[in-house]
């Protein structure tokens, strides 16, 4: 496989001495060049999963391990290269309100990266791809262009940020809580705009969430950090409904159904202390139901279980997969 | 209503039978609330002609997206509505007796926290920073009348803390020592000092990972259940309102669409409204699929004629860009406001504009 990005054991340490956090602990991960996918990395606060994005985008440098675009080390590309990176692989943010200069026209915003990378020959082309990059993400050229930010929902900017990603035809975009502060009725609008993306022009996905719902309904294949850690990936669907990993349990029962009918079945434990996270071995073991001596001494390796990877102690009996090996842990087998 | 057993959180949180409002005693009555936002724009119907009622010891959700008035209900009940916003009209009755738009605002302090209290959205992040949390628990409660002796004080603000499942050593901790959702509890026992017959929790769970959602919401539905209190809950989370109110109130720019008993109003919502929201939930149940609503919210400075979901509803018929629906009784304890149903066409003073389908869900 061409790979197109890829994290090869990255950690991200922010501080220093007794002040430092791990963000991110040996993540690694990658996105094929040429089959589209949709992965998701799903976690809670502090999961480190903004950390994840912010690497693979090289808005952050790791402490150690390398993050590759097209196999070259993402600090080591040259300006042509930096620049075919930064077309390849785009960026969607949370809030779709914060990202644009209040002073400038929704024109203004779609025509910039369209000059910036030459993609049009004069302002009839530039025009229609603008227009037809917006009839793609289901709005009404009419409805926005002359418009300011302001005069728009937050369901129609946010639809013009994926828009705008579109208009540079990327690989990859990274999508960092693109619909948490979209309203409900607006939300799997939003969602079916990325899945067009993927479907009908081939880009892939890195959609980064606290909402395992919305993961399941987009993505294939599901990662689930805990403080920085891989806790368990696999195909999504498996992940969802049959979590192996304590954590991705307890996270899968502590979502509220809108079935009434469905009981709200996660522990009502109550955390007294303001942080329960191990030092060394399984961060999740001062939580966990399951915890046993060797969890608090050594991290767990990742063992293969049911075609997800699940880094916990509970499943040593099985195989343990190797660091690079990308058959185990994802929903598409590659090699 | 059964009632609630106390012992442990967790058999509070699902309830076998709902409250009904019929024959309990009425903690509030809400009667036509109007707020107004004058703006430079023109005036926004934040809530416009709003009507429900709320049982001693209910659990009442109101729901809706943003903009929908959801908030602002909350903060007219507790009359904290700040200019440019007003309460144009309207009556807000608690206890059968009080009207708590007629109360001078020093009479309006006595009635917040000791019978009406509100965790506001974002009630742990605006704990203060400097004090300690035992301090602020006792400052809450002299604000609002109750001065305890020295030694009182302390027992008092360990069983407050105890009731929330914290440790009596909390109150010696600031703010920044605690967890996000120990602070949430913090702000529960403080909403709970003076014993509140009502309790508005605005969004109380927004910035909490889920599974301290959980805690809270257990937490929240302890102490109601030991007060006997009323709860509002207001939010946008379907999962949330299934799993915790006892009845529902959904809204939709400034209107309530429809009301009543959680489980029927989730199995068979009457309004379109309704309808398409519960149709469009992501569950992890099933197959993944995504259902749109369609078009886009309205702007508050100009909402549709007639009903304001018209333009978004795939049902609309012949009457609904004219004709404002009022919120009628369709079913015996449910309430919708939508013109395909006989009672709210009658309660319009509509008659013979049949819709051409049948009200079917």
């Amino acid at each position: 496989m061409t790979t197109l990005i890829e994290a090869d054991g990255v950690t991200k340490i922010f501080g220093q001495g007794d002040a430092a956090t791990v963000a991110l602990d040996d993540f690694s991960f990658a996105v094929d060049a040429n089959a589209p996918s949709i992965t998701a990395i799903a976690g809670e606060s502090g999961s480190g999963k903004s950390t994840a994005a912010r690497l693979l985008l090289g808005f952050e440098r790791p402490t150690t391990g390398t993050v590759r675009y097209r196999g070259q080390d993402l600090r080591a590309l040259n300006g042509r290269d930096r620049r075919e990176f930064r077309r390849e692989v785009q960026a969607i943010f949370q809030d779709p309100f914060g990202v644009y200069n209040p002073f400038y026209r929704v024109d203004h915003l779609l025509s910039t990266p369209i000059a910036t990378f030459g993609l049009a020959k004069g302002k009839r082309e530039s025009q229609a791809l603008i227009e037809t990059a917006l009839a793609t993400v289901g709005l009404n050229p009419a409805d926005v262009l002359g418009r300011f930010p302001h005069q728009l929902s937050g369901g129609q900017r946010q639809r013009i940020t994926i828009a705008r990603a579109l208009l540079l035809r990327p690989r990859l975009i990274i999508a960092d809580e693109p619909v948490s502060m979209v309203d409900a009725s607006l939300r799997a609008t939003i969602l079916e705009s990325l899945l067009t993306l993927y479907r009908d022009f081939g880009i892939s996905f890195v959609y980064i969430t606290h909402d395992l719902t919305t993961a399941y309904q987009i993505a294939q294949t599901l990662i689930v950090l805990y403080r920085g850690s891989v806790a368990e990936s696999g195909p999504v669907g498996t992940v969802v409904k049959q979590p192996q990993h304590p954590y991705t349990e307890l996270l899968v029962r502590s979502i509220p159904s809108p079935d009434p009918d469905q009981p709200w079945q996660a522990e009502a434990a109550l955390d007294d202390q303001p942080e329960a996270v191990a030092l060394r071995g399984c961060r999740f073991a001062p939580r966990c139901p399951h915890a046993m001596p060797i969890c608090r001494d050594d991290p767990p390796p990742r063992y293969a279980s049911r075609g997800s990877a699940v880094a916990c102690y509970l499943y040593r009996d099985n195989p343990v997969v190797a660091n690079g090996d990308r058959s185990v842990g994802s929903a598409v087998a590659v090699d | 209503m059964t009632a609630p057993d106390t012992s442990s959180p967790t058999t509070t949180l699902n309830r076998p039978s709902f409250a009904t409002t019929t024959g309990a005693a009425e903690s509030l009555r809400v009667e036509d609330l109007h707020v107004h936002y004058r703006t430079r724009a023109g005036i926004v119907h934040a809530v416009d002609g709003v009507s429900f009622a709320l049982a001693a010891g209910e659990r009442l959700g109101l729901v809706g997206e943003s903009g929908s008035g959801k908030s602002t209900i909350a903060l007219a009940l507790l009359r904290m509505i700040r200019p440019p916003g007003e309460i144009v009209s309207g009556r807000i009755l608690l206890d059968d007796e009080l009207d708590v738009t007629a109360l001078a605002e020093a009479e309006m302090r006595a009635v917040r926290l000791a019978r009406i209290a509100l965790i506001p959205q974002g009630a742990m992040n605006s704990l203060n920073p400097v004090a300690r949390v035992g301090r602020q628990i006792v400052d809450g409660m002299r604000a609002h009348g109750l001065n305890l002796p020295e030694r009182e004080r302390g027992r008092r603000v360990d069983a407050l803390l105890g009731s929330v499942g914290l440790r009596p050593e909390v109150a010696d901790r600031y703010p920044h020592e605690l967890s996000g959702g120990m602070k949430q509890r913090v702000c529960i026992a403080m909403a709970i000092a003076l014993k509140p017959s009502v309790i508005i929790a605005d969004e109380p769970t927004s910035a909490l990972d889920v599974v301290v959602q959980r805690q809270i919401m257990a937490t929240l539905g302890k102490v109601q259940a030991e007060l006997g209190a009323a709860v509002i809950l207001i939010g946008h989370d379907m999962g949330l309102m299934a799993q915790f109110v006892d009845r529902l109130g959904v809204m939709y720019g400034g209107k309530l669409m429809e009301t009543g008993p959680t489980r029927p109003l989730f199995k068979q919502p009457l309004h379109p409204y309704a309808q398409v929201l519960i149709a469009s939930l992501p569950s992890l149940e099933g197959e993944a699929e995504l259902v749109k609503i369609p078009g886009q919210p309205h702007s508050p400075l100009a909402p549709p004629s007639g009903c304001v979901f018209h333009p978004r509803c795939p049902r609309a018929f012949a009457p609904c860009p004219s004709v404002v629906p009022p919120l009628a009784e369709v079913e015996p304890g449910r309430r919708a406001a939508c013109l395909l149903y006989e009672p709210v066409r009658a309660a319009a003073g509509l008659n013979g504009a049949e819709p051409a389908e049948e009200p079917g869900r």
